[in-house]
């Protein structure tokens, strides 16, 4: 008996706690936030969209190599000679077109991993986050801000350039070459010339040792 | 209002009479379900419906009526037609049939019947009988698990819920409900208390709390709701309902909430007698005081329903067959006692 009591009395006491709780709360201001009416204020380093300040872009690719998703691709094509791309604004000079810097914000898992790498700073989240879209190929965003012929007529630049500069290359590397068969020709004449004159001091004493130096330069003419 | 008396018989009268009840009924669901989610978002903190209608959502109710008025009425295959259509209709019947003998105002009640109290009772238990009729013509094992539990607690809730009315009974000596309300009149009790039966007698006071858990699972309401509760059974017997069939039984829950407030509020609580005596008192001010009473007995529902869980089935059935009917008959006695010392 006085333990149904006793429980009665509990029951009650814990009836009225939770019924004063509720009714503390019932007076409290909610913490509802109304969205598109209002909106929360993110935190200066919240993760969201990315974006590409693309002047200040040195096209070195490795935000490309730090995304463990391969979101970022990137495409360059070095600059002519003749073309100085400018310096960014961290004063790292840019040698590189930028002809693609596409990010598929629909594979993105926003580990902020390509941001701290970039040695411009050009890379980082803003605090937009409303941006979905009705087909996923929207979510693809494109940086570089070359149009379509500005890029085939660089690429076509560098490509000439290429070649030209292998060109050059190739004939430089004869002409070396050519210089080394020339220098070498000498070189022997030189010898063969010293030799002929130790033959004619020594007479057929030598015979031997002429024809090991005859063998070693042979052998240089092959390398 | 002189020739809505009983004298007239006319058929207009009768339709005016039987509207009044009805607009109220109607007004009060929509303002209800809008407030018990404006409650129920507060107690935990949040806003509830914010953006129907301009001001915090106040349209909100209206606009699920618009809704499911044109939702798709369906009907289980197997279900037996006649009676699931027939049952939402029928309970909503019960609920709105035992408002006849409610006196919203002293000169308002739509019928003033000697037997005002035994018409209540006897009409409301239609209601058990509507949400059985539901579950089993739906076919569905959901549904009929929430009818049977339905029958079981309304049927041993009855009881406490008739004692305790029994109790009043005693102390007024009438069945009728607008002597029992002209009979609590008055501020005499210590001099300012407002004669109401609550603060006549300790032991209706005890009374009142029991009538109050017995009015909670008569109309299905929190910790007592089990004939719909949503983690066991779907949603019990309206489990197949959709639309406005649904719309009906949620109409006549929440009618059957303000009638079991109502009638608490006329045995226990002064009726439509204003607190302070002559202060604000008459005709109009009945219906007033009359509502806003229920309506605090309706928030205090409310209220409990966003604070305490549900009982399981079998302590459901203890509280009631072993703690509050044997309560309320010693109560009875009690208060027989006391009347005949006192009075």
């Amino acid at each position: 008996m006085l333990h149904t009591l006793k429980e009665g009395w509990h029951t009650f006491k814990s009836i009225f706690t939770g019924m004063g709780v509720t009714m503390r709360h019932l007076f409290q201001p909610s913490v509802t936030l109304q969205y598109p009416d209002e909106r929360e204020e993110l935190p200066a380093n919240a993760r969201s969209k990315l974006y590409v300040d693309i002047d200040d872009c040195i096209g070195c690719n490795i935000c490309a190599r730090a995304c463990p998703v391969n979101c970022i691709d990137i495409e360059t094509v070095m600059s002519t000679d003749d073309v100085d791309l400018g310096k960014t604004s961290t004063g790292n000079p840019k040698r590189f077109w930028l002809t693609r810097f596409d990010i598929d914000m629909a594979k993105c898992m926003y580990c902020d991993l390509c941001v701290h790498p970039c040695p411009t700073d050009c890379i980082k989240m803003v605090q937009e986050y409303e941006y979905s879209e009705f087909d996923r190929t929207n979510l693809v965003y494109h940086f570089s801000d070359l149009s379509p012929e500005m890029v085939a007529e660089v690429k076509e630049k560098a490509e000439k350039e290429a070649e030209e500069k292998k060109r050059e290359r190739e004939e430089a590397k004869r002409k070396k070459a050519e210089e080394k068969k020339k220098k070498e020709a000498e070189a022997k004449k030189k010898e063969k010339e010293k030799d002929e004159e130790k033959a004619e001091n020594t007479g057929t004493k030598d015979e031997k040792d002429s024809d090991a130096s005859k063998k070693n330069s042979s052998d240089n003419k092959e390398s | 209002m002189t020739f809505l008396n009983a004298g007239s018989t006319s058929v207009v009268a009768i339709l005016i009479h039987a509207a009044i009840p009805l607009t109220i009924i109607l007004v009060y669901a929509l303002v209800a379900i809008w407030g018990e989610r404006k409650i129920a978002g507060f107690i935990q903190d949040r806003l509830g419906p914010m953006r129907v209608g301009g001001f915090h959502g106040w349209a909100q109710s209206i606009a699920d009526l618009l809704k499911l008025l044109q939702k798709e009425d369906i009907i289980p295959t197997n279900a037996s037609r006649f009676l699931f259509k027939f049952a939402p209709f029928m309970m909503f019947a019960a609920s709105y049939a035992a408002f006849a003998v409610i006196p919203f105002s002293s000169s308002y009640v739509g019928s003033s019947v000697n037997i005002g109290v035994f018409y209540l009772v006897a009409v409301t238990s239609i209601l058990t009988l509507s949400i059985i009729m539901a579950g089993w013509a739906s076919n569905n094992k959901w549904s009929l698990l929430g009818g049977m539990r339905s029958a079981a607690q309304m049927v041993s809730y009855e009881v406490p819920t008739i004692a305790t009315i029994l109790t009043v009974i005693v102390v007024t000596g009438s069945l009728n409900l607008m002597t029992v309300t002209e009979m609590q009149t008055g501020n005499d009790i210590l001099g300012f208390l407002p004669n109401w039966f609550i603060f006549q007698n300790p032991f209706l006071l005890v009374a009142f709390g029991i009538f109050f858990i017995s009015i909670l699972a008569e109309s299905h309401r929190v910790p007592f709701d089990l004939p719909e509760s949503e983690s066991e059974l779907v949603a019990g017997y309206q489990t197949e309902y959709s639309g406005i069939r649904w719309a009906m039984f949620m109409l006549a829950e929440y009618a059957d909430m303000l009638l079991l407030s109502l009638v608490g509020v006329t045995l226990f609580f002064g009726g439509w007698n204003s607190p302070f005596g002559e202060f604000m008192a008459g005709p109009g001010w009945g219906y007033f005081w009359f509502l806003l009473k229920g309506l605090m007995l309706v928030f205090v529902m409310m209220w409990i329903r966003w604070t305490l869980p549900r009982y399981r089935v079998d302590q459901l059935m203890q509280i009631c067959w072993s703690v509050l009917i044997p309560l309320s008959f010693v109560n009875l006695v009690l208060v027989a006692v006391w009347e005949v010392i006192f009075n």
